[in-house]
């Protein structure tokens, strides 16, 4: 962010121009549309009600946009939410009290990142790469923990943190999503760690030289991602009160639209959680009227799968009749020189 | 003797070797597991299901070697496959050259759409094919129709074809998919070593920026790469077809993975520009013998497939990662030591003969 001197109208107008303020822009539209097709589709329950919806990718799109802007990616984030999801139901079917059973389902989403991590970091592998395997052998794990069945007994209080309103409408993961939406925003915007996320995804080699213990980030950051979507899996087991081995799969592509859509380049260094909001509030409500308009699932996936490469799409067309033009600036100039003298 | 040796063949070809050598200790060690592990159907079984496989990864090898990937072709295959099961039980009179043509047309069309897109709209490889996997999926599920293409509806040639033998001694048969699958490997293995297209492609993979500075049309030969690759899924597509004959709208679902892992385990960087289609073939040959044989084998179950193949594929970049590039390095320092001691060995002469 650049602050110049300017009066606060201007760098309202600034901001608006920016991608974000194209979000925005996109996001009234979606809203206007949603809302003519149904009444009262902007009262807080209708909006609480569709933010549960999705409440678990965009917990765990928060956390991709630190991975993101590091200039790595997690695609093991979905399996992870199956995986941590079948964890706890298998222990729990098998007679383990339902607080360890949780206990051991996060641990296991810490023990996976690490390992991710550990290939990352230690090894020196491409986190694509890396991730890809993980997804494949931690869906492969849930495969083994419950097979073709589909386990609905899950320890009652979960259900109730997954399904019933806490404070006024708000369930527990939406209490969640904004307490750990405002953390991520301090700590990426305000604190040492969160300029040095930026400064390694900038260029992780100049920032290794500086002193920077790049090794440490990454793997804090990878560990926090396992974390967070074994968190993430649970929440969603609760939700729905069952679990099967295909739970969440294919989550990865709505996550990495948000942050990617979200204005965060999948090169790193750039990017926001200011963003990151905007463009999963656009997705649960494009998606939800897409919903309205009587489009499959699969089609909204397809639109969402279109978002994601326009996304980076028009601002590299952007930015590229932005250098013709200048091209073209700077060579009337120099021809006008020339003329005149 | 040992620098002979060491000359004349390269590191890849010690990794190739190896993977042999683990692929003959795998079907030794699966003989004495499984019953009847020595059969000519056994070994159709596992042949026909590694040939659909290495034709796809042999398209994603060349997308591996410019430095991208390509997640789409999932996707690809089973719209292909699709595409082409409707028509034909539609319209039975369609010759069987007509309905590969069309296979590889659609397949040509989908990956030149991924091409553009990353070669000239410089969007990188990763979101637009993990775009278009999604896309081309949505495309396939919303394919007016009955949603299932069945084997029973198809033209009679479609449902003898899997069982089409090339050739055949005894109990033994090779059967038409495998051999398209060889010749495919075989044709690109030429490509990749002989054509300077392909020799391109390694130029572009191990140094991008050296490429295009040497000015080579980088843009148009990832565009190709990928039209490829797209064009070897939808004749992919066409064997998946004729192997299954029943299709529904899933088809083809994760067999990206697959090819990755295939492409991975058989050498090809992750990083670009190195690997062979030979290499692939044996990558492949390896996940389809393990995928068959882990299927028959009493001792574990069937669903730790996907697990060992993650595990495989780790196993396999670190490995290359941590031994083939040091044996690399190595190589590569006996060649420097090599250098100067024939140089010394000169200046002595030169100094004695004067």
């Amino acid at each position: 962010m650049v602050h110049s001197a300017t009066s606060l109208p201007q760098r309202f107008l600034g901001w608006l121009k920016s991608w974000e303020g194209l979000l925005l822009g996109l996001l009234i539209v979606v809203l206007i549309i949603n809302s003519s097709l149904v009444p009262a589709y902007l009262s807080v329950g209708n909006q609480v009600n569709l933010f549960i919806l999705f409440i678990e990718k965009s917990i765990i799109a928060l956390m991709m946009t630190f991975i993101i802007i590091n200039g790595e990616i997690d695609l093991s984030v979905a399996s992870l939410m199956g995986l941590s999801a079948g964890t706890m139901a298998r222990l729990f079917e098998l007679g383990v009290p339902s607080g360890l059973a949780v206990v051991a389902a996060l641990c296991v989403g810490l023990i996976c990142g690490a390992f991710n991590s550990f290939w990352v970091t230690v090894v020196g592998l491409p986190s694509l790469v890396v991730t890809l395997a993980g997804m494949i052998a931690y869906r492969g794990l849930v495969w083994v923990l419950v097979e073709d069945r589909s386990i609905s007994v899950l320890p009652a209080w979960l259900n109730d943190l997954g399904q019933k309103p806490i404070v006024g409408p708000f369930p527990f993961a939406l209490l969640l999503f904004f307490t750990l939406a405002i953390v991520g925003y301090v700590i990426l915007q305000y604190s040492g760690f969160g300029r040095l996320v930026y400064v390694i995804g900038i260029n992780s080699d100049v920032a290794r030289y500086s002193g920077v213990n790049v090794r440490r980030v990454k793997m804090s950051l990878f560990i926090a991602s396992g974390f967070i979507a074994s968190l993430a899996g649970l929440l969603y087991a609760a939700r729905l009160g069952a679990m099967r081995s295909s739970t969440a799969e294919g989550f990865e592509l709505d996550i990495i639209t948000m942050v990617l859509l979200g204005g965060v380049s999948i090169f790193g260094g750039s990017g926001s959680l200011r963003g990151v909001f905007l463009s999963i509030l656009i997705i649960l409500n494009l998606r939800n009227g897409m919903g309205l308009a009587y489009l499959s699932a699969n089609v909204q996936t397809g639109v969402i799968g279109l978002l994601l490469i326009l996304s980076v799409l028009v601002p590299n067309l952007a930015s590229s009749l932005r250098a013709r033009m200048a091209r073209r600036r700077e060579m009337m100039r120099s021809l006008e020189m020339a003329e005149s003298r | 003797m040992m620098t002979s040796l060491r000359r004349s063949i390269r590191p890849e070809q010690v990794r190739e070797l190896i993977l042999i050598l683990v692929i003959v200790a795998l079907v030794l060690f699966f003989g004495t597991q499984v019953e009847g592990y020595y059969s000519s159907r056994t070994f159709t079984r596992i042949s026909t299901s590694i040939a659909v496989l290495a034709v796809v990864a042999v398209g994603e090898t060349l997308v591996f070697l410019t430095r991208n990937y390509d997640l789409s072709v999932g996707s690809i295959v089973g719209f292909a496959a699709f595409f082409v099961g409707t028509q034909l039980s539609f319209y039975k009179d369609i010759p069987p050259f007509a309905a590969v043509l069309m296979a590889v047309g659609i397949g040509t069309l989908m990956g030149s759409f991924n091409g553009v897109l990353v070669a000239y709209g410089r969007v990188p490889a990763i979101i637009v094919t993990l775009g278009t996997m999604a896309i081309y999926r949505a495309m396939l599920v919303e394919y007016p129709g009955n949603k299932i293409v069945q084997m029973s509806a198809l033209p009679i040639w479609a449902q003898e074809f899997s069982r089409v033998n090339v050739f055949q001694l005894e109990d033994f048969e090779l059967r038409l998919i495998v051999g398209i699958a060889l010749a495919v490997v075989i044709v690109f293995q030429l490509v990749l070593t002989y054509l300077p297209y392909g020799r391109r492609l390694y130029a572009i993979g191990s140094n991008p920026d050296a490429a295009r500075i040497a000015g080579f049309p980088h843009q148009r030969i990832v565009f190709i790469a990928f039209v490829l690759s797209g064009a070897l899924a939808g004749l992919a597509g066409f064997m998946f077809m004729g192997r299954f004959g029943n299709l529904t709208v899933v088809a083809g679902m994760g067999m990206e993975m697959q090819a990755i892992a295939a492409v991975v385990v058989g050498g090809t960087s992750t990083t670009g520009g190195v690997g062979s289609a030979f290499g692939t073939l044996l990558g492949a040959s390896m996940i389809g013998l393990l995928d068959q044989s882990l299927l028959r084998w009493r001792l574990i179950s069937e669903f730790w497939r996907d697990a060992l193949l993650g595990l495989l594929i780790l196993l396999a970049v670190a490995g290359d990662r941590v031994i083939v590039d040091r044996v690399r390095t190595l190589w590569a320092r006996s060649e420097l030591q090599l250098r100067p001691s024939v140089a010394t060995v000169r200046q002595e002469e030169s100094v004695h003969g004067s």
